[in-house]
């Protein structure tokens, strides 16, 4: 294998074949070979957050007509680097009457099971951790033992508002997780497998973006649900409330929910890129394996750097509105568009590619022109409520109320 | 004895250990926990036995939902559910032999059961598992009959839960 053309995977055939070369069993190499690739996965995706974090406050700062880091280092890239070293050396501070073994899993729990998920995520042709056939049902539940780490995070730190917190940000991820699933199989549907490899071997011809963009849609809010970012990040509601789950957790600890909340949001981006823009495939990926590693990264980088423009310009949610877009919106969304798709597939499946793409696409946006126009009418219907209830009685505003002559 | 048995019997001790701290431990977080880590062995047992569809459905359920409802009641009622007296019933030793009489009762029937010693046909190297389990699901001569009462049943409860939680109206006005 020519080492310029795919140097991670000449590197991992190189390896392997030198610890054959050791006499060892073949059982013993695989095992090694493996461990090692999961730490070297791991700590690279660890330091990569340095990086993210750089990335997305400079970004911030630039929506914000600001300039973000620009001290230490060039450009400021040296500031996460500087943040680190302090936390660091902060001192850990545990609460009195905490559930010592909860508080101190919670944050090792958090990480883990964000870098759980890169371990299914095919990162170009060669490169793939584990080729599971139901790497996307692995996806999805190696995500929900992250709401584990935020529960136990509440529940061991023995303080009332951390408590409240991991209340709020569990129900809001639970309640997330419904429509996530449900669009993730719109992919899973037109691919016929649950292998993450699969979906994105089957979107040789055409992205799944394309053929269902309602899907796409969905999975791409979810998704920022399940990261708890903005609009969605009333979890957190800096500017409001006191944090949430991990508001008794300090130095290094802190730390680590940190990376897992920057990585997670990596991640995500990078499912999607995955799953709905084509993962590693692009001109050339397959004769040169590293152009997939790039296009991948690309593709990530563009969907994290919507994420962030969705943070820098949209205002929060209200928790009760943040529940009807989730049960009265997006759930029957996806269950109806499940169906529709399966009835489109299945009538159009003697049918050439073309018309059948062209079948899914109209399915889809006359599905989110019909939720458009639902939502509009369910809004000018309340919009007449709240003006009948003002032209009955005379609502007390705060100017009669509290006057400034009082 | 192989790396796969090592792995099995690691897991079995792990969720049998695991199993009888759920109900030994003192504190119902503490045993909420220990649930979830016997659950987890199970899954393992599940990947040993190449069946990674349930073991990944094993965590998506019942570590990803049932244990985190479990978790959630049980924080709603912390200091509460502390137990601080003995944990031995006075007559655990009648508690014994009914329950190694219901065990022995259990394996002597499956060991009747023929499915109990019939031998597992080995699928096709070629043949993903995932695919005939889907397939057995939904055919006439599969388990489409227990599949499609099991979903009646599901969809039941989802209806039963929603009544139960609707608040109607006529109570309200009154």
């Amino acid at each position: 294998m020519d080492f310029l053309r795919d140097p991670i995977g000449f590197v991992i055939q190189w390896y392997v074949g030198w610890l054959a070369g050791l006499g060892l069993p073949a059982v013993w190499v695989d095992v090694i070979a493996k461990l090692t690739g999961a730490l070297v996965l791991a700590t690279g995706a660890m330091l990569f957050v340095v990086f993210l974090i750089w990335y997305e406050r400079k970004l911030i700062g630039r929506i914000q007509d600001r300039f973000g880091p620009n001290r230490v280092g060039p450009w400021g890239l040296l500031q996460p680097v500087a943040d680190m070293l302090k936390i660091f050396t902060k001192e850990y501070i545990t609460p009195i009457g905490a559930d010592k073994f909860a508080y101190n899993l919670a944050p090792i729990l958090a990480v883990a099971a964000v870098l759980l998920l890169w371990s299914v995520l095919p990162l170009s042709m060669t490169v793939v951790g584990t080729d599971l056939n139901v790497g996307l049902l692995f996806l999805i539940a190696v995500g929900g033992l992250g709401e584990m780490s935020y529960i136990l995070a509440g529940w061991g730190s023995n303080n009332k508002y951390a408590l409240l917190g991991a209340f709020r940000l569990v129900a809001q991820l639970i309640s997330y997780e419904v429509p996530l699933v449900l669009s993730a199989l719109v992919p899973v549907m037109l691919a016929g497998t649950l292998s993450v490899t699969g979906i994105v071997e089957a979107q040789e011809g055409v992205w799944f973006i394309v053929v269902a963009p309602a899907a796409a849609l969905i999975f791409f809010i979810a998704s920022i649900a399940e990261i708890g970012r903005s609009p969605f990040d009333l979890i957190e509601a800096e500017s409001e409330l006191v944090a949430g789950y991990n508001i008794e957790y300090s130095g290094l600890k802190f730390g680590m929910f940190f990376v897992a909340e920057f990585l997670h949001a990596f991640t995500v981006s990078l499912i999607f890129a995955t799953v709905f823009l084509g993962g590693w495939r692009g001109p050339g990926a397959e004769e040169i394996p590293i152009l997939g590693f790039v296009y991948l990264m690309l593709k990530t980088f563009v969907v994290y750097f919507v994420t962030i423009l969705f943070r820098g310009t949209l205002p929060r949610f209200r928790i009760d509105q943040m529940m009807n877009l989730n049960w009265k919106v997006l759930t029957p969304l996806s269950l109806a568009l499940i169906m529709a798709m399966a009835i489109a597939g299945g009538l159009t499946r003697d049918l050439p590619i073309f018309w059948q793409v062209m079948a899914f696409v109209l399915v889809n946006l006359l599905l989110l022109a019909l939720t458009d126009q639902i939502m509009k009418i369910a809004r000018r219907k309340k919009a007449k409520v709240n003006l009948a209830i003002g032209t009955g009685q005379p609502i007390l505003t705060s100017s009669t109320k509290h006057g400034t002559g009082e | 004895m192989n790396g796969l048995q090592a792995v099995f019997l690691l897991a079995a001790l792990v969720s049998l250990f695991s199993a009888a701290m759920v109900v030994s431990a003192r504190r119902m977080m503490h045993a909420a926990l220990w649930l979830v880590l016997t659950l987890m062995g199970v899954a393992v047992i599940f990947v040993t036995l190449q069946s990674s569809f349930f073991a990944v459905v094993q965590i998506l359920v019942y570590v990803g939902a049932i244990a985190i409802l479990i978790i959630f009641s049980v924080m709603l009622t912390r200091r509460v559910m502390e137990d601080h007296g003995d944990q031995i019933l006075p007559g655990w030793r009648g508690a014994a032999l009914v329950v190694v009489l219901l065990f022995a009762v259990l394996v002597g029937f499956l060991a009747l059961w023929q499915g109990f010693t019939a031998l597992l046909v080995e699928l096709p190297p070629e043949a993903d598992n995932l695919l005939e389990l889907g397939k057995a699901l939904v055919s006439p001569q599969g388990y489409v009959l227990p599949f499609e009462l099991a979903s009646v049943l599901l969809v039941a409860a989802l209806i039963g839960a929603i009544t139960i939680a609707v608040d109607r109206k006529e109570e309200r006005g009154g």
